[in-house]
């Protein structure tokens, strides 16, 4: 898996293989994921799709799962962490 | 085993919960019955929107009576009472036209409201289509979270000394009312079983009216005020199926969208066909929902009298029992005054509105 | 997005049941359509590693499956709704309606997830969570690894980890026959095979039997573990916290098309005959979602499925029987790995049960049932739509879940209100 892309998380530009998940890429850069209600830092947690723990906005569109998508040239994250 | 009260409330849904609060806090020896969840019915499913709808002089003053006393209500722990306004919006020149008659008989009741333009509807919220022509601002008004405020008036009236009873009412006696567990109970029987009415009162025509609703993910600051289409006031007092416009922002940043009616579909389950009828309507005011993810869907049931006016006092056809039903969708915003007004004329008293509108006479006399 | 309205053979879910089935369904002439909520095919057993290049064996049989003249594939495919014999579908790309002659639901298992103080922290996964992120390029080189809970799972879990570079600290086990499990292993050579192999890439990582993660602390981020086992308390140091307890048949879709469930324990599966057949006549499913049985057992039950569909009984009588074969593995692993009693009183009054609105177990203290509980403390009204909570409630005990209403996942307002239009109805 050689082959790198550009995304940006945070309004920061990184490259990250090709292949992986939004949410790996997440973590490889160190950002926070979400808060909950009350405020507490959270991550995913199930990596398959169930705990929407893991949501993010990805292109504009908010709450979706960073385990079920894989990243893309261009592509923005924006997290809440 | 009997046990005697001054006065026995079927049902602890909001009516019943406004119902039993009240009488406590007169004086009353109170016995709630309730099988199930406190606010669990036709209470769970509902909007808990604090409307005035234009109709009758009748249900609006009931409506305005209500926002008065929900003045007293809005700390309740868990209420999310949110006095976020609720803007009437007419679709076109036909509908502002009925703006400014809607504003007298709103202001007859006792609630002030102020008729915005174009521009001036767009500056409220900036997410209505553009081509709306205009509405009626009612800034006192709002929403809350029912079952929460059920449970809180009914925590109220056992403060008071009320006493709850975990079973199922099946008969009604001459001021008395006997229990699925076999005890009787003695006293002033209320009624306020909502959708479940027909079971005890079957003489009292009650018909319900099915509706859904879609709650969102949290997406914060789209709307701000509730939104309700003038055509709202049609749809609840017509007779057939229909939609009509209806959005909420709730405290939790979710969005609350609605309205849709359907007369004698018993079967709870969601009609995907009647939500994308709701949907479509609710896009047509503001577009951007579209984008927006659904959570969940669910329907309930709306207890209709045969008038659009719910029934307040005893009833003809027995001894020593009353009720209070058949709301349809106004009862959470109706129930202070519907509270107020039954208890202190069980007591008695002059009433702060006329009652024969709501007398179940008017129907079984 | 109007092609496709109808299909003679709708299979949800790709992995080993929804393959197996799609690759007997190609070769019958009828259209069939494969749909999955991720961008591979492969489930979870088979889930597509960045790093590991997929065994030729597996990736033969994805290929067989797909064979994509006959079988087409749609990728990052939701279902949400249900109405008839129509299933209203979500793709990035916006909704469409699909109706089926016949539906082969391969949904899987998703992993039983317990609350613990501290089991809401980052850091803090499933087992099979954490091989899933590892094989999704989840950074786990040098990171020190726990991985704890029940299951054979944990063992393929700390394998992946420490393929992925990590430092794998131990295996903890909360079952305690492990070798009488280890010596019923003889009547499935190949699963005997696989545990020696597993066991042969964990060389040096403690395995400790009769041992539960009690708790898991840190500031923002999970930091250490307390773990109690047969000699006492332990404390690890570590970055990362794989804990699961085994399976779970996925059957929401199952219970919203009015198939029949049955259940021994805390959770139902779907009702089957010996042909796949659920209680409704155009359903089958087959897998994981009819009880928790492995990849073998769904491959052969997602074969027998798609025959049953398609009408071609000759191979029946052999499937069946290497099926029963892999089913008995299955009641064999169920009975060593049972659960003890003292993982259902790991939490705490304040612990977190539903994640997604923050409720703590002390909200649930009068609450008798499901729809009570989100009457009073908004537990199951979040995201996850009660998947999380409600699946650990019942294995604590306490309630089942609701039955689940449309939508079935959060699903675009604009896919809800899309008209089924020509779409054929049964």
């Amino acid at each position: 898996m050689s082959a790198r892309v550009e995304i940006s998380i945070n309004g920061r530009r990184l490259h990250v293989p090709e292949g992986i998940s939004v949410a790996a890429a997440i973590a490889r850069a160190g950002q926070p994921f979400r808060r909950s209600l009350r405020g507490e830092p959270r991550a995913p947690c199930c990596g398959m799709g169930v705990c929407f723990e893991c949501r993010v906005g990805i292109d504009g569109r908010p709450h979706q799962r960073a385990c079920m998508v894989n990243v893309c040239d261009g592509m923005r994250i924006d997290t809440d962490g | 085993m009997t046990s005697t009260y001054d006065l026995i409330v079927v049902g602890a849904g909001m009516i019943g919960a406004a119902c039993a609060e009240r009488a406590s806090s007169e004086g009353m020896k109170v016995l709630v019955v309730e099988p199930g969840v406190v606010g669990g019915g036709v209470t769970a499913a509902s909007m808990g929107h604090l409307v005035a709808v234009d109709g009758a002089p009748a249900e609006l003053a009931l409506a305005g009576y209500s926002e008065t006393l929900w003045e007293s209500l809005r700390d309740l722990p868990g209420s999310e009472y949110d006095r976020c306004g609720t803007l009437w919006v007419a679709a076109d020149e036909a509908d502002m036209g009925r703006i400014s008659g809607m504003r007298g008989r709103l202001a007859a009741a006792g609630v002030t409201s102020e008729a915005v333009d174009a521009a001036q509807l767009r500056r409220l919220e900036p997410a209505l289509a553009p081509s709306l022509a205009g509405g009626l601002l009612v800034a006192s008004e709002g929403i809350v979270y029912p079952p929460a405020v059920a449970r809180e008036l009914l925590a109220r009236a056992c403060r008071l000394g009320a006493e709850i009873r975990r079973a199922r009412a099946i008969a009604l006696g001459d001021h008395a009312l006997t229990l699925d567990d076999g005890e009787r109970v003695q006293g002033t029987v209320l009624v306020a079983t909502g959708a479940a009415v027909p079971e005890l009162l079957p003489e009292l025509p009650l018909r319900l009216r099915k509706g859904h609703l879609v709650i969102t993910e949290r997406h914060q600051g789209l709307i701000r005020h509730q939104l309700v289409q003038l055509h709202y006031a049609d749809s609840a007092h017509g007779e057939t199926d229909s939609v009509a416009f209806n959005v909420q922002p709730r405290p939790t940043g979710q969005i609350l969208i609605g309205s849709s009616r359907e007369y004698d579909r018993p079967d709870p389950g969601v009609s995907l066909p009647m939500v994308r009828r709701m949907l479509a309507c609710a896009f047509a005011f503001v577009p951007a929902l579209r984008h927006l993810q659904a959570l969940r869907i669910w329907t309930g049931q709306r207890p209709a009298s045969v008038d659009g006016l719910p029934y307040l006092g005893p009833v003809p056809t027995r001894r020593g029992v009353w009720v209070a039903a058949g709301h349809e969708g106004h009862g959470i915003c109706t129930a202070p005054g519907s509270a107020r007004l039954l208890v202190d004329r069980l007591l008695g008293r002059e009433t702060a509105l006329d009652m024969r509108p709501y007398d179940p006479a008017r129907v079984l006399a | 997005m109007a092609d496709a309205v109808h299909c003679d053979i709708v299979i949800v879910g790709a992995g080993p049941a929804g393959l197996a089935a799609a690759g007997v369904a190609a070769g019958s002439g009828a259209s069939v359509v494969l749909l999955d909520a991720n961008e591979r095919a492969g489930g979870q057993v088979w889930r597509h590693d960045v790093e590991h290049t997929t065994p030729a064996r597996i990736r033969r049989r994805i290929a067989r499956a797909r064979q994509s003249d006959r079988v087409r594939f749609m990728a990052r495919t939701a279902v949400v709704a249900v109405e008839g014999n129509r299933l209203l579908l979500e793709q990035p790309q916006g909704g469409q309606w699909l109706s089926f002659g016949s539906l082969i639901l391969a949904t899987g298992a998703r992993e039983l997830l317990l609350p613990f103080p501290g089991w809401t922290l980052p850091g803090v996964t499933g087992a099979g969570g954490l091989q899933a992120l590892a094989k999704q390029g989840w950074p786990l080189a040098g990171r020190r690894v726990v991985i704890a809970g029940s299951g054979p799972l944990l063992l393929a879990a700390a394998a992946t980890a420490r393929r992925h570079g990590a430092h794998v600290l131990g295996v903890f086990e909360q079952a305690v026959s492990m070798h009488r499990f280890a010596a019923g292993l003889w009547r499935w050579p190949g699963k005997a095979w696989q545990a020696a192999v597993l066991r042969g890439r964990l060389a040096g990582v403690p395995y400790r039997q009769g041992s539960v993660v009690t708790r898991a602390r840190g500031d923002g981020q999970v930091r250490e573990v307390d773990i109690d086992g047969p000699h006492g308390r332990e404390r690890l140091a570590c970055d990362l916290l794989g804990v699961g307890y085994g399976l779970v048949p996925d059957v929401r879709l199952a219970q919203m098309l009015g198939c029949r469930l049955e259940r021994d324990g805390a959770h139902p599966r779907v009702a089957v005959d010996t042909h796949q057949r659920s209680s409704r006549p155009d359903v089958y499913a087959a897998g994981e979602a009819c009880g928790i049985g492995g990849r073998d057992s769904a491959w052969l039950e997602g074969a027998i499925a798609a025959c049953a569909a398609i009408g071609a009984t000759s191979r029946w009588a052999a499937l069946q029987r290497r099926r029963r074969h892999a089913r008995a593995f299955a009641a064999h692993l169920h009975r060593h790995f049972a659960l003890d009693a003292r993982i259902r009183s790991l939490a705490e009054r304040d612990t977190t049960i539903c994640r997604c609105e923050d409720v703590p177990m002390a909200a649930l203290d009068a609450c008798d049932d499901a729809r009570a509980a989100k009457l009073a403390s908004r537990c199951g009204m979040g995201a996850c739509q009660g998947r999380i909570c409600g699946t650990a409630l019942a294995e604590l005990g306490r309630f089942m879940p609701e039955n689940p209403r449309p939508p079935l996942f959060p699903v675009r307002l604009e896919t809800l209100a899309v008209d089924p239009g020509q779409t054929p109805a049964s």
